[in-house]
């Protein structure tokens, strides 16, 4: 399937944005919807969105993402899907979700969340398997390397459906990353908790980064890309951090 | 007879700091960073390989996980039924509450028959319970027959990994040390003993051979305890394991209650599992099972001290159990990113690695240091959980644990931070509202690179911050569609 007969949808498609994008890095939703927008798919934003819990869930204040899941299966519970680029957020959506409602002693948010959670999907799998395409018509005319994140690759299991899509993307020389599937570092709070080691598994990540001569790092979490992307900086390395979903909308009319 | 140098350097790990501390000096031991990264990555491919050719993998994951799980859901009364088995094969059965009953249980053994020293197959039990300390106050020596075992003993170290503790020392440091120091506990090393593996062996073999031959009691513990045949399991590669489960009169296993399989039938998921799992190997070489005493053969007492020391206390929880189910198998250590840079001592356990995290703060409880910090030394990356061959999902517990310690209150700047971004994020008028502060932080800093945060200095020493945009995404999507939430119109007009 290639991107001039756009896959049809009459899926109502919510994108989640995540409280990270939405606040720090907007330009990732904004090209996720300007990507679904040119595969034909009508994309609604509810206003009312902010945050998966993760961060609380993970740093031992479950209780604390009570409230946030309440929101979330209110916010999200019309849509028949719902979108978001970060594999990490809609891990926690999916994995850790049932937990809180089981936490929060509420048989009624548990079937809320088992209603909404099979529906929300990471980007890369939203667009390879519920619209069946891995050609978005996209053009990246650079030396790219991609780095699988965690939540990503073993919490969802989206294998190499973003590698798919890179692989169709015109242009692109895709070079292969030296230890891609081990942890870049990053881990929420343990960035921070534990820096230093943090720091040594991230400037490892760095240096197989450094190592492909790529131009461009991406993935499909910015809070992995903003670790590794704040180590390459500091060194000066001018390699560019980029979402997933940058690339993909980015084409020859309007490049990224 | 010399007693060993039981653990010289540092007695126990009693009062180890918490872990980012403890991981701060490992770091920087740059030797055993470049040790661990090659043995860790080594184990890691060969695991990796000789899973990948058995299709049934997963199946037989499940398999190892169910048999576990089903001992523990019945744990009193497969214990119950082992203890019957294990008596009408002529073994005698104690009970062990805590680390204390169960060294006083060996010691008092040891002194009945008279001897001043005991041979030790590789045990985490046993280290766990500190036995070979309390053997030495008894005036025994205990002497570790496993190769690595042996190497860490002679350096007066801790083990720093479940299988191959000796994992932070390269083999330059080991014909040192055993240059330096076997022939003050019985067969010196050969004078002109080099670093080959061969020799070190060899060397390792002399010394250890007059100790085997002379030995009248053994120590072990087992990896598996079948409850309806009374067979007690030892699973290693050296062969150390059989000299000491075979020749001396009289064998004492220290057992955690949770090694316990119901049945025979449950050994052959096990014996697919473990070796796979942990040396990499297709079969482990020795595999040595007892069952009881037979006469003329073998040990003709023999003692099985079965042990609590917190397990109970693991089973009452209800996700927490499924940590029990661990085999001591260490495919978690190999494939952890934090284990392979800070080594097993950070851990403040013979238990290291996302196991030991886990199981320490389960075991010991959350009161200490090291035991608070230990469910945070982790990214949560899940490599462990994807290599466990009985599906321990670690991520999950590591979580859970972290809700325990936050429940104690154990870090009021977090929590109190915790409940602001809970407050902030229950609400899109607040988090709209708390977004301005980055937004016109993105418009003064305009593409300023930000090396500094005060406050951030965790994030900052090493790492740039990425620099805030001018507008948030609702902003732009308020902007380009012209939608707002009922909730953000009140909230501007």
């Amino acid at each position: 399937m290639t991107a001039t007969k756009p896959p049809v949808t009459d899926l109502r498609v919510a994108l989640f944005a995540t409280c990270f994008n939405d606040t720090m890095w907007p330009e990732t939703p904004r090209a996720t919807v300007r990507l679904l927008e040119r595969l034909g798919v009508t994309v609604e934003f509810p206003m009312d969105q902010t945050c998966c819990g993760q961060m609380m869930t993970n740093t031992g204040y479950a209780g604390k993402a009570v409230p946030l899941v309440r929101r979330f299966v209110d916010v999200f519970a019309g849509y028949d899907a719902v979108v978001a680029p970060s594999g990490s957020c809609v891990g926690s959506v999916r994995e850790q979700h049932p937990m809180i409602a089981h936490l929060a002693g509420d048989p009624g948010l548990a079937s809320q969340v088992e209603q909404v959670r099979p529906r929300v999907y990471e980007l890369s799998e939203f667009l390879v398997d519920v619209l069946g395409v891995t050609d978005v018509g996209a053009s990246f005319p650079h030396r790219v390397t991609y780095h699988p994140t965690c939540h990503s690759l073993r919490m969802l299991r989206v294998g190499d459906k973003p590698l798919q899509l890179l692989r169709a993307v015109r242009g692109i020389d895709l070079v292969e990353l030296e230890g891609a599937e081990e942890c870049c570092g990053f881990g929420g709070t343990f960035a921070v908790k534990n820096a230093e080691v943090s720091v040594a598994m991230g400037t490892d990540k760095a240096r197989h980064v450094t190592d492909t001569g790529a131009e461009v790092l991406v993935a499909g979490d910015n809070s992995c890309l903003a670790h590794i992307g704040g180590i390459l900086g500091r060194q000066h390395s001018g390699i560019r951090r980029m979402h997933l979903a940058e690339i993909l909308a980015s084409t020859e009319e309007d490049p990224a | 007879m010399s007693t060993p140098p039981v653990q010289e350097t540092s007695p126990t790990f009693v009062g180890m700091p918490a872990f980012p501390k403890a991981a701060h000096e490992a770091l920087a031991n740059t030797q055993q960073r470049a040790n661990l990264h090659n043995a860790t990555h080594t184990i890691r491919a060969k695991r990796a390989s000789v899973v990948a050719e058995v299709p049934e993998w997963e199946a037989l994951r499940v398999a190892g996980a169910d048999a576990k799980d089903e001992a523990l859901h019945h744990l009193g009364d497969y214990l119950e039924q082992l203890e019957e088995s294990l008596t009408a094969n002529g073994a005698v059965v104690h009970w062990a509450r805590d680390a204390d009953e169960a060294n006083r249980i060996v010691v008092d053994i040891a002194r009945s028959k008279e001897v001043d020293e005991v041979v030790k197959v590789k045990s985490m039990a046993t280290q766990e319970i500190e036995l070979n300390e309390a053997l030495e106050e008894a005036g025994i020596s205990a002497w570790e027959t496993d190769l690595a075992e042996l190497i860490v003993q002679l350096f007066g170290d801790r083990p720093s990994h479940i299988l191959v503790p000796a994992i932070h020392r390269n083999r330059t440091e080991i014909r040192d040390v055993f240059l330096r120091q076997m022939g003050e506990f019985g067969r010196p090393a050969p004078a002109d003993l080099t670093d080959d593996p061969a020799r070190l062996a060899e060397a390792a073999r002399l010394h250890l051979r007059e100790k085997f031959l002379r030995a009248r009691v053994a120590v072990s513990g087992a990896n598996f305890a079948i409850a309806d045949t009374g067979t007690l399991v030892v699973v290693e590669s050296e062969g150390n394991g059989r000299m000491c489960l075979t020749l001396p009169e009289t064998l004492i296993s220290v057992v955690g209650i949770e090694k316990v399989l119901p049945t025979w039938d449950d050994l052959a998921p096990m014996l697919q599992l473990l070796p796979r799992s942990s040396t990499g190997e297709r079969m482990n070489p020795y595999t040595t099972m007892w069952s009881g005493v037979h006469e003329g053969d073998g040990p003709q007492e023999v003692h099985v001290i079965l042990l609590d020391n917190g397990r109970s206390h693991v089973l009452a929880d209800a996700l927490g159990r499924q940590a029990l189910r661990c085999i001591r198998c260490s495919a978690c250590l190999n494939v952890c990113p934090v284990y392979e840079r800070t080594g097993g001592h950070a851990y403040g356990s013979v238990y290291p690695g996302p196991i030991g995290a886990v199981l320490n703060p389960q075991l010991r409880g959350t009161a200490s240091e090291i035991d608070q910090s230990l469910p945070y030394a982790s990214s949560l990356c899940g490599a462990c959980f994807d290599a466990c061959p009985v599906r321990i999902n670690i991520p999950e517990l590591l979580v859970e644990l972290r809700g325990t310690v936050a429940e104690q209150g154990g870090h009021r700047a977090e929590s109190a931070a915790m409940k602001a971004a809970a407050w902030v994020l229950s609400d899109p008028r607040r988090l709209a509202v708390a977004q301005k502060g980055a937004t016109t932080a993105g418009r003064l800093l305009g593409k300023r690179t930000i090396t500094k945060v005060p406050g951030l200095g965790a994030w900052t020493d090493a790492r740039n911050v990425p620099s805030p945009p001018t507008e948030t995404f609702r902003q732009w999507w308020a902007r380009e569609r012209g939608e707002t939430s009922g909730t953000q119109e009140e909230e501007q007009r």
